[in-house]
């Protein structure tokens, strides 16, 4: 009977059902087939929402939405009852987070060239903004067409709903939440604005501003000035200042903050930048995550932000070879491992979030992926709600869709079983109302045991076949034999030997009929025959065959999560340093055997035999310890280092992109450095705002900044800043005459910028942090560091200075200072430079190893920098090299790497000399810290030891054996027949000034390299 | 009457020059010359205590500590308290074929036209008036093997001295090594964001290839060679005459274990006498290195791990590892920064990272110079070779006291002043320091 009703219904739900709701200003090509769509679904298990489920429940819906849900509906005569006993019926899912029907346009692949023209300002035809990676005026409603085959396939892994919006540009307009029904286009359009949309990438934009992801920061937070400055006009004008006109892109930037804001963050450290820029402004992000939150779970929490989660975990890499494996680091292998954790930490921190499509390599994966997320810590609940209810409340559509309430779109699924389970399916997926199928059999039970009749020429035969699922089936006979057998809901395909050995058999095909199966066929001689097929009995349920699974488990997570990460954040200790000779850089000089005692993170008392019950002993017996090295110019710790896209970019700022889980971080405290001065790069006169840190290593980037600092700012002048090596430069300076021009028309404009901010009109004035800053440098409230190396240039400059009344801080190379050194010390002004440095360019040569001595005797403040990550490591011996070639006292050229930086940063009331009161921030040497031969074997921070040479060698083999436990678990997960990519080097993005050569090492890729 | 000139080894020299142009090759000296008293580091492992060295003719006649130094015309350079150190050497650099490292097209000779240019030779462009040769000789390096730069066959190397008025006078031995630059097997295409377009082919595979048309080249020369009754010359094949005999070594630019994997092909297949330069990773598979016979350069030591998770001192660290599996290795500096005047501190850093100080002064002195097949004449203080020696005040490898106050080649006296030194002397007068 149950056989029957089944059959009865597969018939049924075969009819092409027109669309429930039509449109009433098209006309109909034929005859009127006005619907309700009125339907029962009777007998289900009834998921409501997350929390609330209804055991043999009952759904109506009519007209394309529910009507009713209970166990007490009544059911209409009219409605078209559909029998669900044993099925689950879901609210079907949303993607917040899709270009579903909008067409994406793609970038050029062509990476960002340095050496290439520039474009100075947009390509986009019409009235709108100065920027072409501002794209605010895009609506997705304007520009959606459904896509049949994409729908399909998001429909097939239970979505009915998608927020829609073109993926292109720093501000790229509005998304429209749109179902996945085949309808019109005009039908499935559920909210025609429903978000507005954001990143740091400037997509298609050919515009070279904005350069860099620190450019997009800065780009954003000005366009959010510029959207307040253009709405707060005075109405006399319109709201069309003469200056600006119409500005489309500005309107549309102001009109789009009213709704939930999303931002394509992708990234931990993202997430935390852009919500930075939300803060700024009072606006709340809803962040598009990347996948890695889990390692800095913390972080993401505060933000409170909710949060669209990707689930594109990385597949296992062939490490089969080991010289391959050898290329694959610690983090990615960790991250491979872990990532399926991300959704269940964002549970467990109790972080709203949603669940997106994106990102997969196929929408066909999603299930299996969030399979693996559950697995893996995610509640099958939290998993529901972050399908349906979050992203409709976020959407502010919960009211239409999102849960099986009456009055809401009917959009649901019917699954085979609890939706999150692997052997279960999605049968059908309801949108609006419509039925689409998902699995063809899938309403219909086809395992079981079958009665076969062939009727041949000689006569009748039968047969008793086991059907075990659709695709397999067994005809049991003297030994039971596998069968060649499908059955798509309605076609049937049967064939099989006799015996196991023997050739004669038959093939048939066929159809599934009401009442059994039937159809024709031939045997292995040829002969026509004719079958049919009766169901019997239940067979048993096979055993579930799935090999067993390991549970999930994982690795310890460490800051950062991979190369020498640390479990947990180093703490400050009560140290006791034993017995060194202890260069101070003060008036004592160097004292020998001296303990210093250090409490709280401060140096708190320096002498002989002191003692301290609850200190750490450190022995510094035939050791020396010295300040912590102060790198005035580095370029480490950061995810972008220079926005070349413009002359002047006074109004980028290092700070909003700091990477503190750069690895040359470690490795600088291993050479003793302590607080580096990281720099803008220098393809610009006026560069970008730097930001000063201490090397804490394992903390978060806002930990990282040295607090109450002043600011700085890089200038640069010479051949990178007229862009010597384009062969044919567009951009305004090309020669030194330019750059002096640059200079002085930025600071001309920012004085009168300064007055008009002053002066009645103020209110109207356009806020502008590009000439803010020059602003601070003129009120000597920010500080400039400028790269220069030939002497008309620096003579040039200092005069510019002089005619705005302020001083230039630092000179950095400086490698022609020695020519000008008296005219420096006059102006004020420091120089920071390279050791012995020439010839790599035609502005050094007249670069010489005896510059730093020369500007030393001449009086000025001199320090020895690095300016590349490597040399960073060896800064004591570069000072060293001022000792040989210019005989500078040794207590002096040490100096120049800890307080005479100290001095030029301003911040030698902290560090920069061993001084009770100071920070602890200290190195450890194993021999006299000028000579090539001293190891630093501590390197302290605040008081904390975040190099240690005898635990480094230990991590050294942790490293070690936690990479080969992860080769393994990946070479196991390829022996299991898991996917797997091939081997791909770890590559790791390195940041420098363009200015000269850098020694990378085989895996480091200059981030310009790689354009953005 | 003592008629020998003593020279007192001060740091002041007068410096009234203004310019390079005035700083002379010395002229060839066949006396007597002696260097007293002073520490001597040999080159080969050993330090002689106040030793004397006696020079005859150019070169190196007898070492000892109670030498008698005649009272006729010699030379005579008190070395008490000093360090004497064989001249220190550059294994590979393109000093002499680069002068201003970028953007300055015309100042540049080192990178040819063309994939196979086996007959392209460094020596003709090598210009011994570049300003960069003097501040290596004021550190004590006082020859230099100049290499051309290029893909796959870029041409021959020379080694010169520092101190000549052509590049004929300054051919210390012609046609060192044939350069070949291995194609990368290193793919560094990583997609991503922005990232560049897909190579239509697989790379390594190309790069297999092209590492297929140098070997098909030598073996086609080889034939070539082989017949002496020829019709017409193939220059090409003429060029690679020398590495069959083995006069000439193939220097082979690479860095992956699998391209120094290859690069053993041309030992075993062709004979040659085989150097990695470069070899970043050669650590690893230094006992096979040893096995193979293949010596090693390494170039840039002062660099970065490969990859994150490497010791954070791997680079500093490969010459121990070298130097514990017994390959023949040199240390060179390629750093375009500072042009090569620090080769003495990257051999310095390999003594703090695990090789005695001796161990690492005979990687730039003479196991560069077996490397280059000059040890019958250099690379250390030895009977019977060449007097390249310099005086220290203190060890050469430490910047606290690698102070170079002599040099000799070939026994002449060499002036050690430099652009540098003369501008620093100009500014000094400016601002009257003393």
């Amino acid at each position: 009977m149950r056989r029957l009703k089944t059959a009865f219904l597969l018939l049924l739900f075969g009819l092409q059902l027109s669309v429930a709701v039509s449109q009433e200003t098209y006309p109909v090509n034929g005859v009127a087939d006005k619907r309700t769509g009125m339907y029962a679904f009777t007998n289900a298990t009834i998921f409501k929402d997350a929390q609330n489920s209804i055991a043999a429940g009952t759904l109506l819906i009519k007209e394309g939405r529910f009507v009713a849900v209970g166990t007490d509906v009544t059911i209409p005569k009219d409605a078209t009852v559909v029998d669900c006993k044993g099925r689950y019926i879901y609210p079907s899912f949303i993607d917040i987070y899709s270009d579903y029907g909008i067409t994406t346009p793609q970038r050029s692949t062509t990476g960002f060239n340095f050496n290439a023209p520039s474009q100075l300002t947009s390509n986009t035809k019409g009235a709108y903004g100065w920027n072409q990676a501002i794209r605010s005026e895009v609506d997705a409603v304007d520009i959606f067409a459904a896509d049949a085959s994409k729908a399909k396939s998001l429909r097939e892994s239970g979505f009915g709903v998608v927020l829609t919006h073109q993926k292109d540009g720093i501000a790229r307009g509005t998304g429209a939440v749109v179902t996945l029904a085949d309808k019109a286009d005009n039908l499935v359009i559920i909210k025609e604005k429903a978000s507005s949309h954001y990143s740091f990438s400037r997509g298609t934009s050919t515009q070279n501003y904005p350069s860099s992801l620190m450019g997009s920061i800065a780009l954003l937070r000005q366009t959010f000035l510029d959207g307040q400055w253009y709405k707060n006009l005075p109405a006399g004008q319109a709201g069309k200042p003469a200056t600006e006109g119409t500005n489309l892109s500005l309107q549309a930037w102001n009109n789009n903050l009213a709704y939930p804001l999303i931002f394509e963050a992708n990234d931990k450290w993202n997430d935390l930048r852009a919500d930075r820029v939300g803060d700024e402004f009072g606006v709340q992000f809803i962040m598009k995550a990347g996948g890695n939150e889990y390692q800095r779970i913390k972080e993401i929490a505060a933000t409170k932000a909710p949060y669209i989660l990707p689930l594109n975990f990385p597949q296992a890499m062939d490490v089969e070879d080991p010289n391959d494996a050898r290329f694959v680091s610690l983090g990615t292998m960790k991250h491979w491992e872990m990532a399926p954790g991300n959704p269940a930490a964002f549970e467990k921190a109790g972080i709203t979030f949603c669940i997106t499509t994106a990102d997969l390599r196929d929408a066909k994966q999603f299930l299996s992926s969030l399979r693996k997320a559950i697995e893996a810590g995610l509640s099958e609940t939290k998993a529901l709600e972050a399908l349906t209810k979050t992203p409709a409340t976020l959407l502010n559509v919960y009211s239409e869709t999102g849960s099986i309430d009456a009055g809401k779109w009917a959009n649901f699924i019917i699954t085979s079983g609890p939706v999150f389970a692997e052997k279960t399916s999605i049968i059908q997926n309801w949108v609006q109302g419509e039925k689409y199928t998902v699995k063809e059999d899938g309403m219909q039970e086809v395992k079981g045991n079958y009665a076969l009749t062939l009727r041949t020429n000689t006569g009748i035969k039968t047969f008793s076949l086991d059907v075990k699922s659709s695709n397999s089936a067994d005809v049991l006979l003297k030994d039971t034999v596998a069968a060649k057998f499908s059955h798509d809901g309605k076609m049937i395909k049967l064939s099989f030997n006799e015996s196991k050995r023997g050739k004669k058999g038959y093939r048939l095909s066929g159809v599934s009929n009401v009442d059994g199966w039937s159809g024709n066929g031939t045997d292995s001689s040829g002969n026509n025959i004719w079958w049919t097929a009766a169901y019997t009995k239940d067979i048993a349920a096979k055993t579930d065959s799935s090999k067993k699974k390991t549970p999930y488990s994982t690795g310890i997570l460490t800051f950062p999560n991979g190369n020498y990460g640390v479990q947990e954040l180093l703490k400050t200790e009560t140290l006791l340093i034993k017995n060194a000779t202890v260069w101070t850089n003060e008036k004592e000089g160097i004292l020998n055997n001296t303990d210093v005692l250090v409490v709280n993170g401060k140096i708190s008392a320096i002498g002989k035999n002191l003692t301290n019950a609850g200190a750490r002993i450190i022995d510094g017996t035939g050791k020396y310890l010295t300040p912590g090295i102060i790198d005035e110019h580095s370029h480490i710790a950061v995810a972008s280092i220079n926005e070349g896209g413009q002359s002047v970019t006074s109004e980028v700022r290092i700070a909003d992109n700091l990477d503190p889980e750069d690895v040359d971080i470690y490795r600088q405290l291993s050479g003793g450095v302590t607080t580096s001065h990281i720099l803008h790069g220098s393809a610009n006169t006026i560069g970008g705002q730097t930001q000063l840190i201490k090397l804490r290593w394992g903390v978060n980037d806002e930990e990282l900044k040295f607090k109450g600092a002043d600011g700085f700012i890089k200038f640069a002048l010479g051949e990178n800043v007229k862009r010597t090596t384009s062969q044919n430069n567009n951009r305004f300076p090309d020669t030194r005459m330019g750059v002096e021009q640059v200079q002085m028309d930025a600071f001309t404009r920012a004085k009168d910028y300064e007055n008009a901010l002053k002066g009645p009109n103020a209110k109207n004035v356009r806020r502008d942090l590009e000439l803010d800053a020059l602003v601070e440098i003129m009120n000597k409230k920010r500080f400039i560091t400028c790269h220069s190396y030939v002497q008309s240039e620096i003579l040039e400059t200092m005069k510019i200075a002089e005619q705005f009344d302020f001083t230039i801080n630092t000179f950095t190379h400086i490698l022609e200072g020695y020519k000008v050194a008296d005219k420096m010390k006059a102006h004020g002004a420091a120089a920071s430079t390279f050791s012995d440095w020439w010839a790599y360019k035609m502005e050094v040569q007249d670069a010489i190893p005896y510059n730093a001595g020369i500007m030393n005797k001449v009086g000025l403040n001199v320090a020895i920098n690095s300016d590349d990550g490597e040399m960073a490591r060896r800064l004591n011996q570069e000072a060293a090299k001022t000792v040989k070639y210019s005989g500078i006292s040794e207590e002096e050229a040490f100096k120049m790497v800890t307080l005479n930086p100290a001095k030029m940063l301003h911040i030698d009331n902290k560090v920069g000399s061993i001084k009770t009161g100071k920070d602890a921030d200290l190195v450890l040497w194993s021999g006299h810290p000028l000579s090539i031969y001293a190891k630093a074997e501590k390197t302290m921070v605040d008081g904390i030891v975040y190099f240690d040479r005898e635990k480094d060698a230990g991590m050294r083999k942790e490293i070690a054996t936690e990479r080969n436990r992860l080769v393994l678990k990946m070479l196991e997960e390829k022996k299991g027949g898991g996917a797997t990519v091939p081997a791909t080097p770890s590559f790791r993005n390195v940041n420098t000034c363009m200015d000269h050569s850098h020694n990378h090492a085989l895996l480091d890729v200059h981030a310009d390299e790689i354009g953005n | 009457m003592k008629k020998y000139i003593s020279f007192i080894c001060a740091l002041s020299l007068g410096f009234t020059a203004a310019a390079q142009e005035t700083i002379y090759p010395a002229p060839e000296y066949k006396g007597m010359l002696f260097i007293k008293n002073g520490t001597v580091h040999v080159g080969n492992g050993q330090v002689l205590e106040n030793t004397t060295i006696q020079v005859n003719n150019g070169k190196i006649e007898k070492i000892g500590a109670d030498l008698p130094i005649p009272m006729d015309d010699v030379k005579v350079f008190d070395a008490k308290g000093k360090h004497v150190y064989p001249g220190l050497i550059l294994s590979n650099t393109t000093i002499g074929l680069r002068e201003i490292a970028s953007q300055v097209r015309g100042s540049n000779d080192f990178r040819e036209l063309g994939e196979l240019n086996p007959n392209v030779k460094s020596i003709v462009a090598y210009n011994t008036d570049s300003r960069i040769i003097n501040t290596l000789r004021s550190n004590g390096i006082l020859l230099a093997n100049i290499a051309p730069q290029g893909s796959l066959l870029a041409g021959s190397s020379s080694t010169v001295q520092f101190d000549a008025w052509t590049w004929e006078d300054a051919a210390y031995k012609n046609n060192t090594a044939m350069h070949f630059y291995m194609p990368s097997l290193f793919v560094r295409n990583r997609g991503g964001f922005g990232g560049g377009p897909q190579p239509e082919t697989d790379p390594i595979k190309a790069a297999m290839e092209r590492i297929e048309k140098v070997k098909s080249f030598l073996r086609e020369a080889k034939a070539y060679l082989a017949q002496t009754n020829r019709t017409t010359t193939n220059l090409k094949f003429e060029a690679v005459k020398g590495l069959f005999n083995q006069s000439e070594k193939l220097f082979v630019h690479c860095t992956l274990v699998k391209e120094m994997l290859i690069a053993v092909d041309f030992v075993k297949e062709f004979g040659l006498d085989v150097t990695l330069v470069g070899a970043s990773e050669s650590w690893q598979i230094a006992p096979l290195l040893k096995q193979h016979n293949v010596s090693v350069i390494l170039s840039q030591m002062h660099n970065l791990p490969t990859g994150e998770d490497d010791d954070v001192d791997q680079p500093y660290k490969m010459p121990a590892a070298l130097q514990q599996a017994g390959v023949l290795y040199a240390i060179t500096d390629e750093d375009a920064n500072s042009t090569g005047r620090n080769l003495m501190f990257n051999a310095g850093t390999a003594a703090t990272y695990g090789l005695t100080k001796e161990e690492a002064l005979q990687a730039i002195t003479l196991n560069a110079a077996k490397i280059l097949g000059i040890a019958d004449r250099t690379g250390s203080i030895e009977v019977g070779k060449d007097a390249n020696i310099i005086i220290s005040e203190g060890d050469v490898l430490d910047m606290r006291s690698s102070i170079v106050t002599h040099a000799f080649i070939q026994g002449r006296t060499i002036n050690l002043d430099d652009k540098h030194k003369m501008l620093n002397e100009r500014y000094k007068k400016k601002y009257n320091i003393k």
